[in-house]
């Protein structure tokens, strides 16, 4: 199928990850706020892991799309191949 | 319990994730041309995809929130679900049962059935299973609803209704496919999100070692959070297998065979191996080797979420029992019908003529009630009734607040959620929950499309049409999948004993299956009388079973057990539910071998090549790497399964 789910999870975990970061330095040092993750700033810390993850799945869709446009065009034809057999074989 | 407020961040990462499924959506919806395409992926996805999604889409909220609450009720014991049910079950159906389901190019499961036996058994087989995606589906969602309205105070039929039309949007535009990678987003998003509350969970109780030492003093006072009536071993709710030994030594009142044989390899193997909602991740896989990497790939995470869902419970009970910042567990409120105050107006009689104090007369009233009462609040009911409150409607009142009330598991995850979770990564959480259930609903709805649309409207219905009708008929029943979701959540709503009933019918139609497929992948000479009158004769078994035991803590009821008579009493419905299984699959195979044995045969060893285990070809993967090599990675997973059942033995 032509997307590769790894773009969509890159980009979503890196704006999440960012808001978090952004929101964590805004309130940072704000006592109230952190009183239920006992004192430790869970936003900032959770946001920069979030946002290494988003980073890095973007980072392995790149180099696949980069490594392999070749590849995408030889799988089409094999694919609807097997989708016309698939209706052959049907009812 | 009270509402809690969403800041800004909050609703900002609620939105972010919203767009992105719809997106993805959106984005597959030009590659939807057939009705392959739509219902079956047109089998072309990467094996992490569909790995992923393969575990996403039994990952509902459901099992988010059920295991949390098992893991409050029974600890450590609960992580069997994973060890000796799941992780051993996929790893056969990726080396021994994928190479039938995906060569024989079956499209779906009850397909499958239709190609080894006959018509009726795949009948059978795709209307009860139709009717269980609905149902669960319902369920899920009125759990959701249901607690995003305590929580966040939103009305039930807003929630109800958005979660469902965002499913409907994404599942309508791309089908399978999006299903797919919209679960693969939703596999990290779960983890992901709930990973931070489990953390802080365990940084504030101390450490691994101090949940074991405090769930070691639950055990030996286990009244104290009213989890259970007798002081059980130390390690009832850390260890994994120690105590089972016998069934009085743990919480959920089993032994180790009936664990192992009835959970782990009946219900467990039932369940991974031929339902239709994990088989069809594989089965969109984009060749064999894929397909059968598919369940492996999924069983290396499934190892590892008992920490993610189970253990949030168990370090509740151990907050509760310390009651660490007035941390206590969820509790039910408790009710009590006129009637029940009615059978203990004798025993309330009884005490204030003898003059019993507090305890003795919370004892004796409490077991005519039919609930366990505090002695302190006791003896206000005693001073009612002496004051001449004598009816069952003066008393009802001071007996409600004398009620110990019931633990409320179900909401455990959620105690957590609000424990830990400032604004921000509040979000986050909420942003997984909604993901967990976004996830189990779009499995049920693919898994439902397809059955209709391939083996009952195709099959039965209108046959030899063109392809755009039946892709055109796959989009339809997307939306009536949803609308009947939605019907089914208001049914629970209405009546609180569905969820029982689900699971028991559940238990009867799961349990005998998979011995159905055991003996026809297995067997050549399995006849397709054998296994329809085999599969309904187990599944009678089942029903005449439940009909004749009950557990200790319910009364004989239609939906308890025990409506024929009760023969035999278990300690826990958990344990009635695992014999049950455990004689529906003997009953179910002893009689399909035996009607086998004396029917003929209706198919020919050539028409069950790609069907049958010994008149297919073997796969050669010899020259592969070792990664690629089904075989080899099963038995490495095998291994590693058995390590963390050593570790928390």
């Amino acid at each position: 199928m032509g997307l590769d789910i790894r773009y969509p999870i890159g980009i979503m975990f890196t704006l999440i990850g960012g808001l978090l970061v952004v929101f964590g330095l805004a309130t940072y040092g704000n006592t109230e706020v952190y009183r239920r993750s006992l004192g430790i700033n869970i936003n900032l810390w959770w946001g920069l892991v979030l946002l290494a993850f988003g980073l890095f799945m973007l980072l392995m869709a790149w180099r696949a799309a980069r490594k392999a446009p070749q590849a995408s065009t030889e799988s089409e034809p094999a694919k609807s191949a097997s989708s016309s057999a698939q209706a052959g074989s049907g009812s | 319990m009270e509402t809690l407020r969403l800041g800004w961040v909050d609703y900002l990462i609620l939105l972010a994730y919203t767009g992105f499924v719809i997106g993805i959506g959106q984005a597959l919806r030009r590659y939807m041309k057939t009705s392959s395409d739509f219902l079956m992926s047109g089998r072309s996805i990467p094996a992490w995809v569909t790995g992923l999604a393969f575990i996403s889409a039994n990952l509902g909220a459901l099992e988010v929130i059920g295991m949390a609450a098992n893991g409050a009720k029974y600890g450590m014991m609960s992580c069997h679900f994973y060890w000796i049910g799941a992780i051993p079950a996929m790893v056969f159906l990726g080396v021994f049962m994928m190479p039938f389901y995906y060569g024989s190019k079956a499209r779906s499961v009850p397909e499958y059935l239709k190609l080894r036996f006959d018509e009726r058994v795949r009948a059978l087989n795709s209307i009860t299973f139709g009717f269980m995606t609905m149902l669960t589906s319902g369920i899920s969602m009125h759990v959701l609803a249901d607690l995003l309205q305590k929580l966040l105070g939103v009305r039930y039929d807003l929630c109800l209704l958005v979660c469902a039309g965002i499913v409907l949007v994404y599942v309508f535009k791309g089908g399978l496919t999006s299903a797919i990678y919209t679960e693969v987003l939703q596999f990290f998003m779960i983890v992901l999100g709930f990973a931070p509350v489990v953390y802080l969970g365990l940084r504030d109780v101390g450490g691994w070692q101090s949940v074991k030492q405090t769930l070691a003093q639950v055990a030996a006072d286990p009244q104290k959070l009213n989890l259970g009536a007798k002081a059980l071993r130390p390690d009832a709710w850390t260890g994994a297998w120690a105590p089972m030994d016998a069934a009085t030594n743990n919480p959920m009142g089993v032994d180790w065979f009936g664990l192992s044989f009835g959970l782990g390899f009946v219900l467990a193997f039932g369940y991974w191996c031929t339902n239709f909602l994990v088989v069809q991740r594989a089965m969109a896989a984009r060749n064999m080797s894929a397909a059968r990497r598919t369940p492996l790939i999924a069983a290396v995470p499934k190892m590892f979420f008992p920490a993610l869902v189970i253990l949030p419970g168990m370090i509740a009970v151990a907050l509760a029992y310390t009651a660490k910042d007035g941390f206590s567990l969820p509790t039910k409120p408790a009710k009590l019908s006129e009637r029940q105050v009615e059978r203990a107006l004798p025993a309330i009689a009884e005490a204030v003529d003898l003059g019993l104090g507090g305890e003795y007369a919370a004892q004796t009233i409490g077991q005519a009630l039919g609930n366990r009462l505090k002695p302190t609040e006791v003896s206000a009911v005693l001073e009612a009734y002496k004051a001449g409150a004598k009816t069952a409607q003066a008393l009802r009142a001071p007996l409600i607040r004398a009620v110990v009330p019931e633990n409320d598991y179900n909401n455990v995850m959620l105690a957590m959620l609000r424990r830990y979770c400032p604004g921000g990564l509040f979000g986050l959480a909420l942003t997984a929950l909604l993901a967990s259930f976004m996830s189990g609903m779009a499995g049920n709805v693919t898994a439902f499309n397809t059955i209709w649309t391939y083996d009952l409207y195709q099959a039965y219905i209108a046959p030899n049409r063109s392809d755009a009708h039946y892709l055109w008929m796959g989009r339809a029943v997307t939306v009536a999948g949803v609308l009947l979701s939605i019907a089914c959540a208001y049914l629970a709503r209405e009546y609180d004993n569905i969820m029982d009933m689900v699971q028991l019918v559940f238990g009867f139609v799961n349990a005998p299956l998979f011995a159905t497929f055991l003996l026809g992948m297995f067997w050549a000479r399995t006849t397709s009388h054998g296994a329809f009158y085999g599969l309904l004769g187990g599944t009678l078994t089942s029903a005449l079973f439940h009909g004749l035991t009950i557990s200790a803590n319910n009364t004989p009821s239609f939906l308890k057990g025990a409506w024929i008579t009760p023969l035999r009493v278990f300690q826990s419905e958990m344990a009635q539910n695992f014999w049950l299984a455990c004689f529906a699959f003997t009953a179910c195979f002893v009689l399909t071998v035996v009607i086998s044995l004396v029917t003929k045969r209706t198919k020919t060893d050539a028409e069950l090549q790609g069907l049958v285990y010994s008149l297919t070809p073997r796969l050669v993967d010899r020259h592969e790497r070792w990664y690629l090599r089904p075989g080899l990675v099963g038995v490495l997973l095998l291994g590693l399964c058995l390590v963390l059942n050593l570790i928390f033995w």
